[in-house]
């Protein structure tokens, strides 16, 4: 153990945040490689000495879920990887991704004592550093529960429901988990771009539950090959675990919507992620861009759709947003690095039309300038029109990511399931179980357009309790 | 699954294609060994595939399926990329992936007569309805259009579940020389029948003349729309279709619909998004060499 790092808490440079390499932004939005390269280890080893062991640690309380951070950064001090990881995989079973994506400066590192004065420990690049070792030199199966011969079916390949899978899997379960795509991931695989969450990181987190016992079922839309109640009645599954996520794209309801360049935020982002179109015509799914490119939304997908849109070679990429930056939903990071990317903002902006051309192809958009209210009784400032400011700009594609609302399949193929008018699937936030017994959901389909680290932590609740569950029958049923 | 599951014989995997018959110059038939799709599959769905690791996702309708064997069937005509790609494979040979079934499937009910208005491969996605709407106690009549008598696909199998089967080609080489919507127009004036629903499916522009043909007579008209779509399954919205003045999207609210309602102009345009593409995709510019490579 040789520590070179000088732990001195007077030097008031000490405090300064170590911040990861990144490749710089005339590089980068000529390839879709990871922005973020990762600590070195002496960047992380700095980084960590930071860390004041704090007892009643903050950041922990800030964590959804409640990973003993004091703990791994100290064995991440000490140099001792693999206890750092075993800490963090306690709680989350995918840090490589999470230590990637998740919003810590709204989690953890809000709450960081330093924070107060100076900048917070960066937790997430810190937690990134100890899973890319792991995953670099393999990712090492923890010990199983041996086999409990109960069959636990889990619904979507995303952030919540490998939680439960893997979760359920070193309890002994036989899980099966199905997903609706040709693969596993969910939005980390179709709406997360490689730039900001890299498919191997993906893959080999997905292989690492497989390996746990999971039995991977793509190409499966339950609510049509099975329902939820074939699988508990004929398929042999005890329990059910819903995990579909928010993957409809919402539209503006404005004229010209629909016209030939006209993109849902998911879609464009299905064609580039999922299906590879950045690397068309090697990979056969079309993207047709053109020079001018506006996104509509201030949030972490518009911002994922105008950097791909930069990437994919178009000359001007802009952000319409009917806010202010002040209130862009969108993380601080992703702004700053699409900034850097020359992405263009316009602020207090709403569509209003968009106009084709002869062929039905988008040739312009018509935007009208808003101002904010005062705040009203929540707080929030109001975006209004203000009248006869309709301007037009010039563009080839528009892309709307203005939000998804969730999956309504499985809701409309199972009696009894209980949802918002919305079409989230109702469950008691307690335990994750729905309107149905032996029923459990988490994760966007239960919450509204959330976090991964959220969708996670819902479904580690789930898992608990579809365990809690299971043991309690087998109790009673001799 | 059960002929397939002996000792002997180890189990087909997923997605295998068990018979392959090329129908003519472009129109293919491939089985597929899908036991769990076969065993749930209704009248009027669809599925989607992706034949290898880079190829795209799209939409094609189910053509007939055997619960007892396990399979599925699909016709498809080799004109683009992923079409001519698919025929490449043989008997033996693995689709990669499979999703289905999709969409609602057809309302069926006891109409009375109904007449299936059919455009070249549209009649491989009208046979189940026929067939479902011939078990339901209707009297099916079925109009079959093609460019000339080389085209004709399922002429047997329609003329099982059909009183009556007309035919109509565009060089006269069988039956009327001319549009298959002159058949149905003929059927409704001259003949006078009584007819309860049609069901077109076909070309959008003839799908659209055909909704102009029973619109003045009032005549209900369903046609399953074939829009462009990736996932299928709701989430992304390429295949969104206006609707009687409502944007719907053909995966999971379709895919059939009123034909006097759907805005076929709009679906025309929207199907040609990707002309460009496809020509770069067929012809593989930048595509072989391995500068391209990542």
């Amino acid at each position: 153990m040789s520590q070179s790092v000088n732990k001195n808490h007077q030097d008031k440079t000490f405090f300064k945040v170590v911040d990861a390499p990144k490749q710089e932004p005339h590089v980068r939005i000529n390839n879709f490689k990871e922005v973020v390269l990762g600590y070195t280890e002496e960047h992380a080893l700095v980084e960590a000495s930071k860390c004041l062991h704090c007892l009643n640690a903050q950041c922990v309380k800030g964590c959804p879920v409640g990973i003993d951070i004091p703990e791994f950064i100290k064995h991440l001090y000490h140099k001792d990887y693999d206890a750092a990881i075993a800490i963090i995989k306690e709680k989350n079973s995918l840090p490589a991704i999470c230590g990637r994506v998740c919003p810590q400066e709204e989690q953890c590192q809000k709450f960081c004592i330093l924070g107060q004065k100076d900048a917070p420990v960066s937790i997430g690049r810190l937690e990134r550093y100890v899973a890319d070792i792991e995953q670099e030199k393999g990712i090492k199966i923890p010990q199983i529960a041996p086999p409990n011969g109960k069959k636990v079916a889990v619904i979507g390949a995303g952030p919540a429901g490998l939680t439960v899978a893997a979760d359920l899997a070193k309890l002994g379960y036989f899980v099966e988990l199905f997903e609706a795509l040709h693969t596993e991931g969910g939005v980390l695989v179709y709406g997360i771009p490689e730039f900001r969450l890299p498919k191997s990181i993906v893959k080999a987190e997905v292989d690492y539950i497989e390996k746990l016992g999971v039995k991977l079922t793509p190409n499966t839309l339950i609510g049509r090959l099975f329902t939820i109640d074939e699988l508990l009645s004929k398929k042999g599954f005890e329990a059910v675990f819903i995990g579909t996520g928010a993957g409809l794209p919402k539209f503006l309801n404005i004229p010209g919507e629909n016209l030939n360049g006209v993109y849902s935020a998911n879609e464009f982002l299905i064609r580039v992620n999922l299906m590879k179109a950045y690397n068309f015509p090697k990979y056969k799914t079309p993207l047709g861009i053109g020079k001018k490119v506006v996104v509509i939304g201030g949030g972490n997908v518009a911002l994922d759709s105008a950097r791909s849109a930069k990437r994919l070679g178009t000359e001007k990429v802009y952000i319409l947003y009917r806010r202010d930056k002040n209130e862009m939903p969108a993380r601080e990071e992703e702004i700053l690095n699409a900034e850097e990317e020359d992405i263009e903002f316009k602020f207090l902006a709403a569509p209003t039309k968009i106009i084709g051309d002869e062929q039905g192809h988008v040739k312009a958009l018509e935007y009208i300038n808003m101002e904010l209210s005062q705040p009203d009784t929540s707080g929030r400032r109001k975006p209004i029109p203000i009248k006869n400011s309709e301007t037009t700009m010039d563009v080839d594609t528009v892309i709307i990511a203005i939000g998804r609302t969730p999956n309504p399949i499985i809701q409309s193929t199972t009696k009894g399931l209980e949802t918002t008018t919305g079409g989230i699937i109702v469950i008691d936030k307690k335990t994750g179980q729905t309107s149905l017994n032996a029923v459990y959901a988490g994760g966007d389909i239960a919450t509204g357009e959330a976090t991964v680290i959220s969708a996670m932590a819902s479904g580690k609740i789930a898992a608990q309790n579809i365990h809690q569950y299971l043991t309690n029958n087998s109790n009673n049923t001799p | 699954m059960m002929m397939f599951e002996n000792k002997e014989q180890p189990p087909l995997e997923l997605f295998t294609i068990v018979q392959k018959e090329k129908l003519n110059a472009t129109t293919t038939k491939l089985v597929i060994y899908a036991p769990d799709i076969a065993a749930k599959v209704q009248a009027g769905q669809f599925l989607i595939i992706k034949n290898h690791e880079t190829s795209e996702r799209f939409p094609l309708t189910f053509s007939d399926w055997n619960k007892k064997d396990g399979t599925i069937t699909i016709f498809f005509r080799e004109t683009g990329f992923s079409t001519i790609d698919l025929g490449q494979l043989e008997v033996g040979d693995k689709i990669q992936n499979i999703a289905g079934p999709l969409g609602n499937p057809s309302e069926i009910h006891k109409y009375g007569t109904a007449v299936m208005v059919c455009g070249g491969l549209g009649t491989a996605a009208a046979y189940p309805i026929a067939r479902a709407l011939k078990e339901a106690g209707n009297k099916v009549i079925t109009l079959l259009g093609a460019r000339d008598e080389t085209f004709f696909i399922l002429e047997k199998e329609m003329a099982t579940v059909s009183t009556e089967v007309l035919y109509s080609t565009d060089d006269g080489s069988k039956g009327k020389k001319g549009n298959v919507t002159e058949l149905l127009k003929e059927l409704i004036v001259d003949k006078k029948e009584q007819i309860d629903i049609v069901f077109v499916i076909g070309p959008s522009v003839m799908m659209m003349v055909t909704s102009e043909v029973t619109r003045p007579f009032g005549i209900k008209t369903i046609s399953s729309l074939n829009a462009i779509m990736v996932d299928g399954m709701g989430m992304c919205g390429a295949c969104r279709v206006t609707v009687d003045g409502q944007t719907k999207f053909a995966c999971v609210d379709g895919p059939e619909f009123d034909a006097h309602k759907a805005d076929f102009k709009e679906l025309m345009q929207r199907l040609k998004s990707y002309i460009s593409e496809e020509q770069q995709a067929l012809h593989g510019e930048g595509g072989n060499c391995q500068c391209h490579n990542q």
